[in-house]
């Protein structure tokens, strides 16, 4: 078993940490797991992406050509990325700031507004947790609960009670938003 | 059993040093090679030992050779640009027969190139790079848990051979998180002693690091004597991992991060029912040659896969000496080619 | 005998220099001023604590020289160097050994940067204002209309720039403890030069940081001149140029 997630966005969205976060969730569910950063100059307000594979057996590539879940956070990160999506993977979109529909009809759309739910949620800066909620259950592979886990250790110093629940009601949010595929 | 950690292999290979007894780090910011730095300058002082922000990599190498010669583990690291900085002051090293690690996350080139991984100062760390006649050892980590054992190696076949030793990973190494279990501290005191070192001339006569001698025949007696421990490692120290060679016509050799994406287009080949191996040299210098020359008796091509034009490319030719077709497939400017690409260039030979 | 018992020895071999022969051409200043620093370092009795750094240049030979640890230096390097030594290993006393080309021309990044970190080095500047050892060029210290076989017509300061006043640049600096130049063109001058040596030395024992002393040397050979005319161009000339006494002094 081994599945690659690309996780995308502007820079300042968060998918850099939803994928370390799911990244440690993998090594701690005992998965052999790389976290492959891609940005470049375009850190603060351009595209930033990052590659998690998960696999039970050592890796090899950390590349993830065909991933089979995409997190696309905004418009350019879903054209970027949507082609390259394996057959009946699936893609998780941003509705918030995505408006068309997916090109491809073999994998599986998810659209969730997650910055529209993390402003219900009274917090702007976890849409990235609402996303990775949704993506965690297209992945089908990591129970929820070890990924909630995961967050808290990655937030570390900076999390704070309250920012460590309303981060894992908004995971509990985009988990059970996320039609099963 | 020693826990598991999600870290980077840039603050894996640091995190070794400072376990395999690291005392004196010397460094200068270049991306992407900086979470070193950074990783010293948070954790080095704490472990006992001296921390330092160089003015230039030309200074940092120069503090090593000091801080080498007073005897502790010493290491420097940095990105191409700043690695060529250093090669005057490398070769320094190696002509005192100085110990010294030098970690060098290579990035695209030729110049100011770019921040992607690439492979492309394979000659500078294997064939010289700096002026003389001088061999570093060098070793290649494909993976943040192997940079994590050979940091801790590079430190005990340097000081064992007095030789420098280079780790040449690259930025997709270096900024890649992987789970690692890191080996368990080393205190420095039990390293073996240094009766060479500049401890001071109390009880003994001077000691001298230098790399410098007027007449020929007194450089040439140096300079054989250090040849024949570059001997002895080319005996006893090459590394190399194969995978699925006992049956392949086509071997794939490859290594860094090559290698291991190398190892994706092996399961997937074999997966559509093609031989395909792969020898994945470890030590560049020493370099395989011996197990490759073996692969070459039997099978129908080694295809040999770089990030860079064709570097290591030639001493696997070395090493073939005609025996077989020794094809070349790389990309250059920090393109990694993906595990179908190279699947593809396999099959052409199958 | 009565008269042999009346002799007292007032002179003699520093016991932190071995026996070999200095490779320095006649009338050089630099034998002097190893002489000077080996005294330096019997005063202070730190001979089996000291490393002594040899730079490139025509003291590319001085650690054969000591009883004390040695180690050979790249071209501009050796505050690099010393720094490392020193950070390695606190206990030891460093000595780094440098001429102007070796300090002022390649090595100026490293003097300055281990200068302004107050590195507990001590730094012997020999200002001779030519390289010797290659054959006479133009240092970085060469004076104004000095000829030197790469400035035949001598030195232009409106092409090759000015004398580098390297004590004064090193004097602005926050950290140094002590920051001098002296002479050596007679002997009262060398006095000074000998308490200046033995003073920065002596601070880098007492742990007040770094010191260095930059020592106006003749260069006979280069300048073309005797070294008693070298000595006295120095007098007339050089120290016009380049004006003696501490600069820093915060011990």
């Amino acid at each position: 078993m081994e599945r690659a997630v690309v996780c995308a966005g502007f820079g300042g969205q968060g998918v850099l940490l939803a994928g370390k976060i799911l990244a440690r969730a993998g090594m701690d569910a005992g998965l052999d797991v790389t976290w492959l950063p891609s940005y470049g100059p375009e850190m603060r307000g351009g595209t930033a992406n990052c590659t998690v594979v998960l696999s039970d057996e050592p890796i090899g590539s950390p590349i993830g050509e065909n991933p089979d879940v995409l997190l696309a956070m905004n418009g350019p990160s879903l054209d970027r990325f949507e082609s390259r999506v394996a057959e009946g993977g699936a893609i998780v979109v941003n509705r918030s700031l995505i408006a068309r529909d997916l090109t491809r009809k073999d994998v599986c759309g998810i659209f969730i507004a997650a910055n529209d739910v993390a402003r219900e949620l009274g917090e702007p800066r976890v849409a990235n947790m609402i996303a990775l909620g949704a993506v965690v259950r297209a992945l089908g592979i990591l129970p929820l609960e070890t990924v909630k886990k995961a967050m808290t250790v990655e937030l570390g110093a900076k999390g704070r009670e309250r920012l460590i629940a309303l981060n894992q009601e908004a995971l509990e949010r985009g988990y059970a938003a996320a039609p099963p595929c | 059993m020693a826990e598991r950690q999600l870290m980077t292999g840039n603050e894996a290979m640091a995190e070794a040093a400072i376990r395999a007894g690291l005392r004196a780090y010397f460094g200068y910011p270049i991306t992407p090679q900086n979470e070193v730095l950074e990783y010293m300058a948070a954790h080095l002082p704490q472990a006992g030992g001296a921390f330092l922000q160089a003015e230039s990599e030309v200074a940092a190498i120069n503090m090593c050779y000091g801080a080498a010669a007073a005897g502790v583990r010493a290491m420097t690291s940095s990105s191409s640009p700043g690695v060529s900085l250093k090669m005057e002051g490398i070769s320094y090293l190696a002509g005192a027969d100085l110990p010294c690690v030098i970690l060098n996350a290579a990035r695209g080139g030729p110049g100011l190139g770019n921040i992607a991984p690439a492979q492309g100062d394979y000659f500078q760390a294997t064939k010289g790079g700096g002026h003389g006649d001088y061999r570093l050892i060098v070793l290649a980590p494909s993976t943040g848990q192997e940079a994590a054992e050979l940091a801790g190696l590079a430190f005990d076949l340097s000081d064992r051979y007095r030789v420098p030793a280079l780790i040449l990973a690259d930025g997709m190494l270096g900024q890649m998180m992987e789970p690692v279990t890191l080996p368990p501290p080393r205190d420095p005191g039990t390293l073996p002693p240094k009766p060479w070192a500049l401890t001071g001339a109390k009880g003994r006569e001077p000691n001298l690091i230098a790399s410098f001698a007027l007449e020929p025949t007194v450089l040439r007696e140096i300079n054989v004597k250090r040849y024949a421990r570059y001997r002895e490692i080319e005996a006893r120290e090459v590394r190399w991992e194969e995978v699925a060679t006992e049956d392949a016509e086509v071997l794939l050799i490859a290594y860094g991060t090559m290698g291991r994406i190398a190892k994706t287009v092996v399961r997937r080949g074999r997966e559509r029912g093609v031989k395909v191996g792969l020898l994945r040299p470890i030590t560049l210098w020493p370099f395989p040659y011996a197990p490759i020359r073996t692969l070459a008796e039997r099978v129908k091509a080694i295809l040999t896969v770089e990030l860079s034009a064709g570097q290591m490319w030639e001493d696997v030719r070395l090493a073939v000496e005609g025996r077989t077709a020794t094809p070349f497939y790389g990309e250059l400017g920090g393109v990694v080619p993906t595990p179908s690409d190279i699947l593809q260039e396999v099959l052409r030979y199958a | 005998m009565p008269e042999a018992e009346t002799m007292v020895k007032v002179f003699a071999r520093p016991t932190s220099l071995n026996e070999k022969h200095f490779t320095y051409c006649p009338g050089c200043d630099h034998g002097l001023i190893t002489r000077l620093v080996a005294g330096a370092i019997d005063k202070l009795g730190v001979q089996e604590r000291t490393v002594f750094i040899a730079p490139v240049g025509c003291a590319v030979f001085a650690y054969e020289w000591f009883r004390c640890d040695g180690i050979q230096a790249s071209h501009g390097r050796a505050a690099a160097v010393a720094t490392g030594l020193k950070r390695a290993n606190p206990d030891l006393v460093v000595i780094s050994y440098q001429g102007d080309g070796d300090l002022a021309a390649i090595g100026t990044a490293e003097t300055i940067h281990a200068a302004n970190r107050g590195e507990a080095i001590t730094v012997i500047f020999v200002n001779n204002q030519i390289y010797g050892m290659t054959g006479g060029q133009m240092a970085p210290t060469t004076l104004p209309g000095q000829r030197a076989t790469s400035c035949p017509e001598g030195r232009d300061v409106a092409t090759m720039g000015h004398p580098l006043p390297v004590a004064e640049m090193i004097a602005t600096l926050a950290a140094p403890a002590y920051v001098t130049r002296q002479s050596l063109h007679d002997p009262r001058h060398v006095a000074q030069a000998a308490k200046a040596i033995e003073k920065a030395l002596r601070y880098q024992v007492e742990g007040k940081g770094y010191s260095l002393v930059e020592i106006l040397a003749t260069c006979p050979t280069g300048w073309r001149m005797p070294p008693a005319v070298a000595h006295q161009h120095v007098a007339d000339v050089v120290t016009g140029a380049f004006p003696l006494g501490d600069l820093v002094d915060r011990g």
